[in-house]
């Protein structure tokens, strides 16, 4: 099936000169991985901080320094934050399965401009490189970027004089570009390498999902790199755009960056929209209910998502009108999501489903984006949000959202299409154990930071009036059980890879129906030479 | 930390949003108390308000959709699982239910839309004031300065944990000086920063709202208890970002007349100070 006309290449040269899908796609998925790790670790860092009153656990690495402690901890929300969303979960679901089963789900021998995939990938590598090194470069006086994900002037411009802040915004001036290549080549991808036969309303939910996603990027991400670079101009050639001794504007920074922030946090969960719809037809032995519907609702979510950005910013002193137009845009966005699920739950109805992992992660994902999602309505009523704006339930409301809902998808998607990638099945106890200690754990760690915000918790600090204590507690245990269940993750990673076994061309059976399904595990260096044809 | 003490909280929980209320307290005091799992008791009738959606509406939607969904998984669990439904139906759509499903989320959010925006305008079209406070937020402490008196001025610098202690304050809530204001008098604040943005929130007013630099912000609220309020920096704003709250004290009319005139001389001090900082905003970079 495969022509090895051009011969497969070999060693580093394979890898780093790679303009191949497959190859591509398993490069983030590891880069993915391994960005996860020191995501999470911050993560850990911080809740080890908060598990006890005080400030007595960040100065074991500032050499016992309370304020330089107390920086660290911005350092690491920010670092958290970033790492989180550019170089976790961004290079996982779009880059890694994103790259490896658009052209295997539209019948394509590889990307459109398979040197740019190149290019896209390796600017990220250099783009957390950068952002390591702020962390140990001058920030304010001391070192590292500790800001925020969202950079907000003037704590970023005035409030931090070292070169910590440069070099993050270059680090988010090469994940943007990477972004936008790939966005690029997702496009002209989807748009003019489709098998014959395959219309647009025909091609699988995950890649409409990877459609409206890269869409999203291409056009805010742009608004986000001009956004940084007036910051950049900002801190060192003397320009006003945000201060406004100068006649510049401090919100101004906060439209610009939610401008692209609210587009970019469904950048984060529609691939793993799509991911779930097929996971849920997968395994119910039944075709996704309502495709039609399914796939306009993430482009409403997508179109939607660009005019409701100043929800971010209810406090900082908006028109009424203004925050009533917020409002109610925001809210509407309730109904295609709530299409969704009520879709997915109707493509169970009926079914003879099956609780595989892939199948337990997608679950645990629906039921979990749920809560993430009423408590997203909660949010979105200004009056209310003035008492959970900068609160622990904003933490909680988005982690439901990224951390369960992006999250259990990718792991969904791992354990979906592992065997297909490696050939290799997945341990199956191992699997069942992540799933379980990880939902378990999550939910323990965000569930409890609804009570710390609506009793009033800020964000942001690494210590709290003692009132806040036992929930914080509850939380950093939560994190040990997930941290646990992290590693249940990597020992089930290690044990699939050194597994004698092999999977089949098609290793869940009737119900999976996409074109990936009909190639071997995993699939030929070059696939498609003949283009399949849709009916 | 047992798992009783755990079940207990949440029982209470439910509880006190069964009631809708939290027990009142007695000693005047509001700020978070342990294990709490709800907002603080309101002294403001914005805060009233939003407890009472919150808890009386936007809870129940919560509650009610998630449970809603809960159990239709569940009940899809049990009824289509692979052994007690081996054959999967072919159904694909069904166009009535796509449109119920489209028409009752709309229908939820009118219904939550109209108490949403009653208390949206309650909260953001400001009153006519009875007195006007201003607050400067700097790196990491508050400002107050009083226009209707004199433009007297202070600032507010958050006490050291044995300091609170000494002065019956909560750790990382008391400040050496604070804001003081009459009951039941609509007190408007305005309220800008000195460096980077910072928020002033007191959660029992239900005040929130950001000390941008450069920009004048305006919020108001009617304190119909007195007692000691406290609230924190909701605008992460640099290594002390945790380290500078507010404290406001609600008093009497006769308490707070004598506080104005205690304040005139005790601070008179710093109105030159304050004048020429203000005044050198602009230079600050």
């Amino acid at each position: 099936m495969g022509s090895e006309a051009h011969g497969i290449p070999t060693g580093w040269r394979r890898w780093v000169l790679s303009t191949n899908h497959k190859d591509i796609g398993t490069m983030y998925l590891i880069f993915a991985i391994l960005a996860g790790i020191i995501g999470g670790a911050m993560s850990g860092l911080m809740r080890g901080e908060l598990m006890e009153p005080g400030i007595d656990f960040l100065t074991n690495f500032t050499g016992g320094d309370v304020e330089a402690a107390k920086h660290f901890f911005n350092v690491l929300t920010t670092g958290h934050g970033l790492i989180m969303v550019f170089f976790m979960v961004m290079p996982a679901l779009i880059g890694g399965f994103g790259n490896w089963f658009v052209p295997l789900m539209i019948g394509a021998p590889d990307m459109a401009f398979p040197r740019m995939n190149n290019i896209s990938f390796w600017l990220l590598p250099a783009a957390i490189a950068l952002l390591v090194i702020s962390i140990f470069v001058e920030g304010s006086t001391y070192p590292g970027v500790g800001t925020g994900w969202t950079v907000y002037a003037p704590l970023s411009t005035s409030g931090h004089g070292g070169p910590a802040v440069d070099l993050a915004i270059f680090s988010l001036h090469l994940a943007g570009a990477s972004s936008i290549l790939g966005a690029i080549n997702f496009i002209c991808t989807i748009f003019n390498m489709r098998a014959p036969g395959m219309t647009l309303h025909k091609m699988p939910l995950f890649v409409w999902s990877v459609l409206v996603t890269v869409f999203l990027l291409l056009l805010s991400l742009p608004v986000f790199a001009g956004a940084i670079t007036m910051l950049l101009t900002d801190r060192n050639f003397d320009t006003y755009f945000f201060d406004a001794a100068g006649g510049g504007d401090p919100l101004l920074y906060q439209h610009l960056f939610w401008f692209f922030g609210h587009p970019e946090v469904y950048v984060l969960i529609l691939p793993g929209f799509g991911l779930v719809s097929h996971i849920i037809s997968t395994f119910s032995r039944k075709p996704i209910f309502g495709y039609l519907g399914m796939a306009y609702a993430m482009v409403a979510i997508g179109v939607v998502g660009f005019v409701v950005w100043a929800h971010h910013m209810y406090t900082v002193g908006m028109d009424v009108d203004t925050k009533a137009y917020f409002t109610a845009a925001t809210m509407v966005i309730a109904v295609p999501t709530g299409i969704k699920i009520f879709s997915w739950l109707a493509t169970m109805w009926g079914g003879s489903i099956k609780f595989e992992t892939p199948m337990l992660f997608a679950l645990g994902m629906i039921f979990l984006f749920t809560i993430g999602g009423v408590t997203g309505v909660v949010l979105a009523n200004a009056g209310v949000d003035t008492a959970m704006h900068d609160t622990y339930y904003v933490v909680a409301h988005f982690h439901y959202t990224m951390s369960m809902g992006a999250l259990f998808s990718i792991f969904a998607g791992w354990y979906y299409w592992i065997g297909k990638m490696s050939g290799k099945p997945y341990p199956q106890f191992i699997s069942k154990l992540h799933f379980w200690v990880t939902f378990v754990g999550v939910n323990v760690i965000f569930f409890p930071q609804h009570f710390l915000g609506l009793a009033g918790m800020p964000r942001r600090i690494p210590d709290y009036p003692d009132a806040y204590h036992l929930w914080n507690y509850v939380s950093t245990v939560g994190y040990m059980i997930t941290g646990f269940g992290t590693l249940v993750f990597l020992v089930g990673v290690y044990m699939t890879l050194r597994s004698k076994e092999r999977v089949g061309d098609n290793q869940w059976g009737e119900g999976a129906t996409t074109l990936e399904w009909t190639l071997s595990s995993p699939p030929p260096f070059h696939q498609f030479n003949e283009l399949p044809r849709i009916k | 930390m047992s798992l009783n003490k755990i079940f207990s909280t949440v029982a209470v929980f439910m509880v006190t949003l069964l009631c809708g209320s939290a027990a009142a307290l007695a000693d005047g005091i509001y700020k978070a108390k342990p294990d709490q799992l709800g907002f603080m008791e309101p002294a403001t009738e914005v805060m009233r308000d939003i407890v009472s959606f919150h808890n009386g509406l936007l809870m129940i939607m919560c509650v009610g959709v998630v449970l809603f969904v809960m159990v239709l998984m569940i009940y899809i669990f049990i009824k289509f699982n692979a052994k007690a439904n081996p054959t999967p139906s072919k159904t694909t759509h069904h166009t009535g239910l796509e449109i119920v499903w489209t028409i009752l989320p709309i229908v939820i959010l009118l219904i939550i839309a109209v108490p949403s925006f009653r208390l949206l305008y309650l909260q953001d079209v400001i009153p006519e004031a009875d007195l006007t406070v201003k607050v400067i937020g700097s790196q990491w402490y508050w400002s107050y300065e009083y226009p209707d008196h004199d433009d007297f001025s202070f600032d507010s610098i958050m006490l050291s944990d044995e300091e609170a202690a000494a002065a019956g304050h909560p750790r990382l809530l008391g400040t050496d000086t604070h804001m003081v204001v009459p009951v039941n008098k609509t007190v408007r604040m305005i309220i800008t920063a000195n460096d980077v943005i910072h928020a002033w929130a007191i959660p029992a007013f239900g005040v929130k709202i950001d000390a941008v630099p450069g920009k004048l912000n305006e919020t108001w609220f009617r304190a119909e208890r007195e007692g000691m309020y406290y609230g924190q920096c909701s605008e992460l704003c640099g290594k002390d970002h945790g380290f500078m709250p507010i404290m406001v004290e609600v008093v009497s009319e006769e308490k707070y007349n004598a506080w104005i005139a205690m304040a005139r001389e005790e601070y008179a001090t710093n109105k030159t100070d304050n004048l020429t900082r203000v005044a050198m905003l602009p230079a600050q970079q």
